[in-house]
């Protein structure tokens, strides 16, 4: 066996190797962050929330109808996704936790979790835009709702796992029904937890874009039209990014700034709601 | 309850009647709620089942036009008169070989990451490295892929990949993995190294999970001992955790196999398999995400039947995946 002194060394290498891989890693994040503010804060100006997407060759102009229109899409279908999923949570935790059946719910769930967000967007596309015949943005809210269903299950269930049986028995025992018990009892000793899931969910749709490459498409202009397409900020940076018109590029670089921030800020509200209930 | 009844009749059947109208009330509610939940529970199978039965209808055409031969055509030409020839051997070289790249850079990293978390870092900055490793999982994918187009891809194409094709232009077998001959800012490589970033922050959040569940008994043993920290990590840490670890990565590689939109932005969209990871190339969801809008007929229904191809493989890596976590779960809950 080696000398202790060479076990040491070996063991700081190791060590040393593992420090520069946690510095690299939170330095991606900075770079990231870095350009991004590079690129987008010159474009940062009042017009971008006032005024609407321009068209090519021209100055001027703002983000205000992509911005509407994320903004509007992602309520909705969270409005549609983070309900169902709630309720599915709720019965794999309580009405089926013994089920045979939820061990099955709960694995397609956790398969629909991590399924590549374009499939989605195919399936929205067959099963929506083809029947109605036009992309619109009831698709791409259901292309959200598609997503956000699975994340507010894994954590709905989850967190009421967590709520202790004691809790439950106390309120049986005083004659409240089940579903009593659930909502009264369970859900409000989860509150944190859930609200955690329904950000989380939110902030997990807010950049999606591909699903919504083929399901709303994007405009030019002011619309709130649910059934036709709809300008929307990913799509808008995504048509933008690459086009040699100037304004648009940096249109683009902002509307990535505004994305990010959002999403990021999401994130970390999230986590501190989720944390600051149970005092770590 | 008994002294109201007796001293006064009426009001005793006015509470019963109103008892049982609250009682009926509740009871339906109740089986309202019940049902809501089981519904909803039902839903989230039914869309598993939509997403493959649309798949396969929208597939169906292509199948029976190209048949078996789909896996192993290399050409891509929709536009070809009269039928257009369609397969899908170079959508699906890109995909496996952008994710593998990928995990090859990835694994190590994520796992370094972990074990610096677990073993090393002192508790109070714990925290706030974690959640700088999670938000790299928060940013959307398509920042990921403005990035790597304006900033990543550039710098490679000037000042890393040269050097590379350089010094490996003697070697025999890596001179063309490595071939300068279309150096670019748009190559499966570039794809692949914004690939290990996104996926990083998911081995390493699995990672940390499963590390945590070594008893520190065990840990304690060790050290006891006298093995240095690494012989822990190395001889107790993750022999404990092997199927925990092999599970978050397989979770990973599940996430890279359909990463779109990062990858549409960097890898070049050109459908030919070349030797070289320095040239352009697509993956099958690059190839749905720039094409489909675009598409109609035979050529939509090809790149569906790419989706449904996409969703079979990340389905049967991540039910790999989920079944290794969850013998894990069941070791640690036992």
């Amino acid at each position: 066996m080696a000398s202790y002194s060479a076990r040491r060394r070996n063991s700081s290498i190791v060590m040393g190797l593992c420090l520069a891989a946690t510095g690299i890693g939170i330095a991606w994040l900075f770079l990231i962050l870095f350009s991004l503010l590079v690129n987008g804060i010159p474009g940062l100006t009042f017009a971008v929330f006032t005024e609407m997407t321009p068209p090519p060759g021209e100055h001027g102009g703002g983000l205000l109808n992509a911005i509407f229109g994320s903004v509007l899409m992602t309520v909705i279908g969270v409005g549609i996704g983070a309900p169902i999923g709630i309720l599915a949570g709720t019965y794999l935790a309580e009405y089926g936790r013994h089920s045979k059946i939820t061990p099955v719910i709960r694995f397609i769930n956790d398969i629909l979790l991590s399924a590549p967000s374009i499939i989605i967007g195919l399936f929205v596309y067959g099963a929506v835009v083809v029947p109605m015949r036009s992309f619109s943005a009831v698709a791409g809210s259901i292309a959200l709702a598609v997503i956000v269903i699975p994340v507010v299950v894994r954590t709905t269930e989850d967190m009421l796992l967590l709520v202790p049986n004691t809790l439950r028995e106390a309120a049986s025992a005083l004659g409240l029904p089940r579903s009593f018990v659930i909502r009264r009892v369970a859900y409000r000793a989860a509150r944190a937890g859930l609200i955690t899931g329904v950000l989380l969910a939110v902030a997990r749709v807010g950049g999606e874009t591909a699903p919504l490459l083929f399901t709303v498409l994007s405009n030019q202009f002011w619309s709130v039209n649910l059934v036709k397409p709809m300008a929307n900020l990913p799509v808008t940076i995504n048509n933008f990014i690459n086009n040699p018109d100037a304004n648009w590029k940096q249109l683009a670089w902002t509307g990535a700034l505004l994305i990010t921030v959002a999403v990021l800020s999401l994130n970390i509200t999230a986590r501190f709601f989720g944390a600051s209930k149970d005092g770590r | 309850m008994t002294t109201i009844s007796q001293t006064s009749k009426d009001l005793d059947m006015e509470m019963s009647s109103d008892r049982a109208r609250v009682l009926k009330s509740l009871a339906f509610s109740d089986q309202l709620f019940s049902f809501a939940t089981r519904a909803a529970a039902y839903a989230v199978l039914l869309l598993l089942a939509g997403i493959i039965l649309s798949l396969i209808a929208g597939a169906w055409p292509a199948m029976k036009a190209f048949g078996f031969e789909f896996l192993v055509t290399r050409r891509w030409a929709p536009q070809l008169e009269p039928m257009p020839v369609l397969g899908a051997l170079a959508p699906i070289y890109g995909t496996l070989v952008s994710s593998f790249i990928a995990m090859l850079i990835a694994v190590p990293f994520g796992l370094g990451i972990a074990i610096f978390l677990t073993e090393l870092c002192p508790h109070s900055i714990r925290r706030p490295i974690r959640l700088a490793i999670e938000l790299l999982a928060g940013i959307p994918s398509i920042i990921y892929g403005m990035w790597g187009f304006f900033v990543l891809g550039p710098f490679l194409a000037t000042y890393v990949e040269p050097g590379i094709v350089w010094a490996c232009a003697d070697i025999p077998v890596l001179n063309s993995i490595f071939s300068g001959e279309m150096v670019s800012n748009l190559s499966l490589f570039n794809a692949s190294l914004i690939l290990a970033i996104m996926i990083l922050p998911f081995i390493t959040a699995i990672a940390v999970d499963v590390f945590s569940t070594v008893p520190p008994v065990l840990k304690e043993a060790a050290y006891g001992v006298g093995c240095t920290t690494w012989e822990v990590v190395n001889n107790v840490v993750l022999p404990f955790t092997r199927v925990g670890v092999v599970g978050g990565v397989m979770l990973a590689l599940g996430r890279a196999l359909g990463e779109t939109m990062a990858v549409t932005f960097i890898i070049g969209n050109s459908f030919k398999i070349s030797g070289s990871i320095f040239a352009p190339g697509t993956t099958i969801s690059a190839a749905i995400a720039s094409e489909f809008a675009e598409s109609e007929g035979l050529h939509q229904s090809a790149l569906i039947l790419l989706g449904l191809l996409l969703f079979v493989l990340t389905f049967i890596v991540l039910a790999s995946a989920r079944f290794m976590l969850m013998r894990l779960e069941k070791r640690a809950g036992a």
